[in-house]
């Protein structure tokens, strides 16, 4: 045992541990530990521990790795990996994947539980790929370099496999109708909280009240193909222009205030659009919302069992194949996961240009960069236009998806998910948004049944998230550019 | 090429600047020395429009820009290296510098990055690291480099010496006399009165929002009342 936990400093790793568990204790008793359970006198909560031991044994287990890794040893995480990766492995192999799976891999859904899988096999690989570095020791200098090639080559190509994963999903065989439905609101929230990034992880402006600018987009969209029957693709555009003319009009008076006034203002805008929304009773139809908002069509074709009155074709019809509603399912899918892929693309473009570069040295000091001739409000303009851009987008999108739109939609809760969503993942991490976005939203959405304590677990664990991880799950940011790698140059 | 006519500055009730007046000509190095809250950071800040200079005029190259807006008057040749530096901590060196030259045409930007290196060499071979990683000293050489990326005729100098050590610190006085030689007017602040009046070519002494002298850099340096002041027991 001492020679397993040699050179680490052991109250240190015991801290580490303990937070983890502390966290994941609360998060999971939160969120999947109680289940809904209809009894003859009513329904009642009963608690599954098992899935929170589950959790907080495996997140122990992971736990101590990840800091022996970071301590720079490898023998723990080394055999924390064969272990996790036996448990997992054996009842696989042998072929009782139902019966002994059960208790070991608790997610109801096959993509969690390979996730489950995956998560030793990843650390295995780690513990391994360290062991040989350590095996035959290099110069530090050298060996820092290679360490920090491949943790950037993992990162990619983590990155790349996502996004080949992603386009795969719908026509693999675990491409579920109800899975692809859940993952096309996960890519909703993906995208918005990549369009917020923006606004609070770059330009550093917290922004409490975005889902008006959702709501623009939503409502731009509805209102358009109601009262002129424009289609979505035309809207789309217009919807993301509309939202960004409210962000800069917004923003023009609101900019010259710093922290918490801004947020203060932002989150009053949020509420104002709603309370618009709701009493403009003639236009927007107040709290009965917009029915029958028209689906997006492929190139034209609708996804319908008949043809359109008129003549015409459908995309079925069109492309031989018979009539499925998963057709339109897996195209909404699609069409959210290019419009995501688009706002990362265009954050990613944008950092490296002089506006994105004006952003970060606005969050990091203002009064130089008035000395060096920057405008700030102008460029805390552009900030809050594009993110405002990018939500009108995702509103769309999101009228297009539901067919039916009301203020209900553009509560202050959405605000506050989406920005946690954003800090969770770590201030300016796209990838860190991927991962808390799936977490703080597809989660609950296979526990439906639990959404009162929803709030009560994102308090808590935004709570603790600043205590333990001020910087979010995935904190990690590169300068936007590299001249020669790190450890040259010293 | 600056002039300054009896300016007034305030924060709140409190004027930091009670008429001010002074005069940079086009190729000088002009020293302002005097104590701490004599307001010679005030009088930098104003020139640069915040606070707002008051009662007076300031005329740059012919240009009133006693009501212009901070971000247009930087836009006028002039940079400023402000007090306690105010370089970006969390941006490279290379993204600091990129920073500096913003508002200037991006042909220029090859060329004037490779004089930047010339000047304080220490800052290529940092190019990538992060600048709150940097030491002090070379801190104070990227503050001076960002601003001169952004190309200035007229160059504002706040207390560049400020926590340095000696040998850093006549490092950093050479070069800003090299850029003088390069043709930048230079308006610089300091604490360290010994080596900045050995440097200018004229001097001015601020005391409570007033100068109280001017001449030479020579003269000031001789002068018993300043030397009583500024100088006894310094270097």
């Amino acid at each position: 045992m001492t020679g397993l936990l040699a050179g680490l400093d052991g109250g240190k790793l015991l801290r580490h541990v303990l937070g983890a568990v502390l966290i994941t204790f609360l998060m999971t008793s939160l969120i999947v530990g109680l289940e809904l359970v209809a009894t003859q006198t009513g329904l009642s909560l009963r608690p599954r521990y098992h899935i929170v031991l589950y959790c907080v044994v495996v997140v122990a287990l992971g736990s101590a790795a990840v800091f022996a890794l970071v301590e720079r040893s490898w023998r723990l995480p080394m055999l924390v990996g064969v272990v996790l990766a036996a448990l997992l492995l054996v009842p696989l192999l042998t072929g009782n994947l139902d019966s002994d799976l059960a208790f070991l891999l608790p997610f109801p859904v096959a993509p969690l539980n390979w996730l489950a899988l995956f998560l030793p096999a990843f650390i295995l690989m780690r513990a391994g790929q360290l062991a040989y570095a350590s095996a035959r020791p290099p110069a530090a200098a050298a060996r820092r370099r290679e360490l920090s090639r491949t943790g950037k080559l993992i990162s990619m190509g983590l990155g790349l496999l996502l996004i080949l994963a992603a386009f795969a999903f719908p026509v693999s065989p675990w491409g579920s109708r109800q899975l692809v439905d859940i993952l096309t609101i996960v890519l909703i929230y993906i995208m918005l909280g990549w369009g917020l990034n923006i606004v609070v992880g770059l330009a550093g402006l917290l922004d409490l009240g975005y889902v008006a600018f959702y709501a623009v987009g939503a409502y731009s969209y509805a209102l358009l193909s109601e009262y002129f029957g424009w289609s979505f693709w035309v809207c789309l555009p217009l919807a993301g222009l509309f939202a960004a003319s409210f962000g800069i009009v917004l923003g023009f008076p609101v900019l010259r205030l710093r922290g918490d006034y801004l947020a203060i203002v932002t989150l009053g805008f949020g509420e104002i659009i709603r309370v618009v929304l709701i009493n403009w009773y003639e236009f927007t139809g107040g709290p009965d919302g917009i029915g029958g908002i028209p689906r997006p069509s492929f190139f034209g074709l609708p996804f319908q069992a008949n043809a359109p009155k008129g003549g015409g074709e459908t995309f079925a019809s069109f492309f031989g194949l018979s009539f499925d509603p998963y057709h339109r399912i897996a195209f909404l899918y699609y069409v959210i996961l290019v419009l995501a892929l688009f706002t990362n693309w265009f954050t990613i473009r944008i950092r490296k240009l002089p506006i994105g570069r004006a952003w970060e040295a606005l969050r990091e000091d203002e009064i130089a960069c008035r000395a060096l001739g920057l405008n700030p409000t102008n460029v805390k303009l552009a900030a809050f236009g594009i993110g405002a851009m990018f939500a009108g987008f995702a509103g769309s999108f999101f009228a297009a998806r539901q067919g039916f739109i009301s203020p209900e939609s553009f509560v202050f809760i959405e605000s506050a998910v989406i920005l946690s969503i954003v800090v969770l993942g770590g201030l300016g991490s796209q990838l860190g948004i991927v991962f808390s976005a799936a977490i703080l939203i597809g989660l609950p959405e296979f526990f439906r049944e639990l959404e009162d304590y929803r709030m009560l677990a994102f308090g808590l664990v935004m709570v603790l998230i600043m205590i333990w991880k001020p910087t979010g799950l995935v904190s990690h940011r590169d300068p936007t550019i590299r001249l020669h790698p790190r450890g040259d140059g010293r | 090429m600056l002039v300054i006519e009896g300016i007034h500055a305030f924060y709140g009730r409190i004027e930091a600047l009670k008429g001010v007046s002074l005069e940079v000509k086009q190729g000088e190095i002009v020293t302002l020395i005097g104590a701490n809250g004599a307001g010679k950071s005030t009088l930098l800040m104003t020139i640069c429009g915040q606070p707002r200079g008051q009662g007076g005029r300031i005329v740059l190259e012919g240009t009133d820009i006693t009501a212009m807006s901070t971000h247009q008057i930087m836009r006028r040749g002039i940079a400023q290296s402000p007090e306690g530096r105010r370089v970006f901590p969390r941006m490279t060196v290379y993204e600091n510098l990129q920073m500096g030259a913003i508002n200037v045409d991006p042909a220029h930007f090859e060329g004037d990055i490779q004089r930047c290196f010339e000047l304080f060499p220490i800052l290529e071979r940092r190019r990538g690291q992060r600048a709150g990683t940097l030491s002090g000293g070379e801190q104070q050489m990227l503050a001076i480099a960002r601003a001169m990326m952004a190309r200035p005729r007229l160059l504002l100098l706040d207390e560049p010496s400020l926590g340095l050590a000696p040998l850093i610190v006549r490092q950093i006085f050479s070069v800003i006399r090299e850029l003088n030689q390069q043709g930048v007017t230079v308006l610089l602040v300091e604490q360290n009165a010994f080596h900045a009046l050995k440097l200018a070519h004229r001097a001015y002494v601020l005391v409570n929002g007033q100068i109280t002298m001017t001449g030479t850099g020579r003269q000031l340096l001789a002068d018993p009342e300043v030397r009583r002041a500024y100088l006894e027991g310094g270097h």
